[in-house]
């Protein structure tokens, strides 16, 4: 280890509201040779302090995936541009080296993904996917870890830890698998854990366990989560704040309660819409949202969403919407959905 | 895992009983038949049925396939005709696969040795100089034919610039010892380290020839498997720890790129064990690829059979060995 930030200082849990980690303009072009640069993320900022959970919700190719990696320091270095600032405790992520970087990675920030079985190495025991996290941030023999790892495995829900740590990916079962990955992410106590679609490869039930699993989880040991989905469903029982994003920029902010009661902006209606509810009424018909990112308009001139809205004025095609604060949400929408109480 | 060993060696005697059928017939079929072979075409009847029931070949079929099985066990293949006339053909097998496996495994560690290394470089340099280099120097590796390269190796570096001696496996006037026909090892084990180092420095110049191709497959498999891992999910898995790039490259890349390296390598070495006839030839090894162009030539059918078959159960040892060593490495197979 190269750096001083040492990992194994006790994570302080202030109720102070200095963000633990502030996401400023955070920008990520692709630009391979040949091809028109591609903004994936534009402009996005958040705020995280310690025991925060944030939701960043979009569909296929809202960039939401693409900041979580830019954060985690995990996109190529080759044909990719990130601008803005990443402070963790102050600290602008995207100005540390490769090796700075590495030594945050796994011990400050954790991060847990979408495909449990190749996210995991198929020829690698469980047991020692746990532990090499903790020789690597906790100075530990692999001997020494390996208790750790025991009650790490028993604390995300695996039974018959003892046999566990022994087995290889394939003979889990894709819970136990994800329950496998978070074991992994949070072994080092980091304090900023990102799942990105966590549940999305696993049946209901389980998706409802991991979740659940991950909720408890945040909760006792205070570490603050940003979970990544494009399913609203998944973060309606787990986060407090909940960015939906659109082509690359956030489009409404708002806490999780206004945000499904009442959401202003068309595109996150569409999106509650289109989720299957148990209380609708017999024959109800789910709302698709018509068209595809495809048919988006570029940021810089107009609104991306307006061909595919379900209430679009002139002015959006015509004048690129900011993102506005109002009583209880940010916004950016020029003609949002009427509030009906 | 000790399941797995016991299930393939009983595959593995299936396999050879096949191929023991298939030698059986083939010496069945050749042009003439052994009795044609053995006296010529222009022989009198009454010759050939004398021969005939001489060889037991007037007995019904699977009673003479029944007969060459229990020779083939006994190893009685009969003498050499033709190789080294007069002597076991099962001695002239066993003299000369010493030299063959010398050779054969030195060939295999250059081409391992550098082909996995450079492979890997080259992959996480993808389309840098060196990349370029390395692929299109592999591509020299396969083309060049290796008599050509063999020849000229032999020319720069022994007929030229007398560095390395010409051919043969010893020098005469060396006379070591003979423990295990093994001229590096006897050396070491009688202490006669001078007659090792003859032998290595004969081993130097046909290992090269021999590992040119073997290198240049190993580097390209070596290549294309890393760059297929490295865009895998649990790399990036390994990433997001924060993992050195030490523990990341071992037990995370390399580890699941060796598997098609080590398929690869089997197959290389089954060929470098039976198949160095042209290298073998050109430094005059001695060794089996030597015997068997030799044999077929001159059609010494007792060399012949028992190449033929040590060679099939050469290649299917090596294959058992190759499926452990992936079993030991991938933890799937195991449980298939």
């Amino acid at each position: 280890m190269t750096d001083t930030l040492s990992t194994s200082q006790p994570h302080p849990r202030s109720d102070s509201d200095e963000p633990l980690l502030s996401v400023r303009d955070l920008t990520v072009t692709f630009q391979r040779a040949g091809d028109e640069p591609f903004v994936a993320v534009d402009g996005v900022s958040f705020d995280l302090r310690p025991g925060d959970t944030l939701g960043i919700v979009g569909e296929s190719g809202s960039g939401k995936s693409v900041t979580s990696l830019a954060i985690m320091g995990l996109l190529p270095e080759r044909g990719v541009r990130v601008t803005g600032e990443v402070l963790y405790n102050g600290q602008d992520l995207l100005k540390l080296s490769p090796t700075q970087m590495r030594d945050r990675r796994g011990a400050e920030l954790g991060m847990i993904f979408q495909d449990p079985l190749s996210s995991l190495n198929p020829v690698v025991p469980i047991g020692l996917q746990v532990t090499e996290v903790l020789e690597r941030h906790r100075g530990l023999s692999r001997k020494a870890a390996m208790p750790l790892a025991k009650e790490m495995l028993d604390r995300v829900g695996i039974p018959d830890p003892d046999r566990r740590l022994k087995d290889y990916p394939h003979q889990l079962s894709g819970g136990m698998r994800q329950r496998a990955l978070i074991a992994m992410a949070l072994a080092a106590e980091p304090r900023v854990l990102i799942a990105d679609e966590p549940t999305t490869a696993l049946d209901v039930t389980i998706q409802a366990q991991i979740l659940a699993v991950l909720k408890d989880l945040v909760e006792d040991t205070g570490t603050a989560l940003i979970m990544i989905t494009h399913d609203l469903g998944v973060v309606a029982g787990l986060v407090d704040t909940v960015n939906v994003m659109y082509a690359g920029r956030v489009v409404e902010r708002a806490a999780r309660h206004p945000l499904f009661a009442e959401p202003r902006h068309p595109y996150t209606a569409g999106l509650l819409a289109s989720i299957p509810r148990l209380d609708g009424s017999r024959g109800e018909r789910l709302q698709p949202i018509p068209g595809s990112v495809a048919d988006n308009l570029p940021w810089t001139s107009a609104c991306a969403f307006a061909p595919r809205c379900s209430q679009p004025i002139d002015q959006c095609r015509a004048q690129t919407p900011e993102l506005v604060q109002h009583d209880d949400r940010a916004l950016r929408c020029f003609n949002p959905m009427e509030v009906t109480r | 895992m000790l399941r797995f060993i016991i299930r393939r060696l009983i595959q593995m005697v299936g396999v050879v009983i096949v191929l023991s059928a298939l030698v059986f017939a083939w010496l069945k079929v050749l042009p003439g038949g052994t009795v044609g072979a053995l006296l010529g075409e222009r022989a009198t009847p009454e010759r050939r049925a004398a021969m005939e029931k001489a060889l037991g070949l007037d007995q019904p079929i699977y009673v003479q396939y029944w007969e060459f099985v229990k020779r083939a066990v006994r190893g009685e293949f009969g003498a050499s005709t033709s190789v080294q006339p007069g002597t076991d053909a099962m001695d002239v097998f066993l003299t000369r696969f010493p030299a063959t496996i010398e050779l054969a495994v030195c060939a295999l560690v250059i081409a391992v040795l550098l082909g996995v290394p450079l492979g890997y470089l080259a992959a996480r340099r993808r389309a840098s100089w060196f990349d370029n280099v390395s692929i299109v120097s592999s591509l020299v590796g396969i083309a060049v034919p290796v008599f050509f390269l063999a020849f000229m190796l032999q020319y720069v570096f022994a007929v030229k610039l007398h560095w390395l001696p010409v051919s043969g496996r010893q020098d005469p006037d060396v006379n070591g010892t003979r423990v295990t026909g093994f001229f590096i090892l006897d050396g070491l084990l009688t202490r006669e380290f001078d007659a090792s180092w003859n032998a290595i420095k004969h081993l130097i110049l046909p290992s090269i020839a021999l590992a040119t191709i073997p290198f240049a497959v190993v580097f390209r498999i070596t290549r294309a498997s890393v760059l297929e891992v490295l865009d895998e999910d649990y790399v990036r898995t390994a990433e997001s720890k924060g993992l050195t790039n030490r523990v990341i490259r071992g037990r995370h890349v390399l580890r699941n790129a060796l598997l098609p390296v080590v398929t690869t390598i089997g197959l290389q070495t089954g060929g470098l064990l039976v198949g160095a006839v042209l290298t073998e030839r050109v430094f005059s090894w001695g060794g089996l690829g030597d015997a068997l162009a030799l044999a077929f030539t001159r059609r010494d059918y007792a060399v012949l059979q028992v190449c033929i078959l040590m060679a099939t159960v050469t290649f299917v040892v090596v294959n058992l060995l190759v499926d452990i060593a992936y079993a030991v490495i991938d933890p799937r197979v195991r449980t298939r």
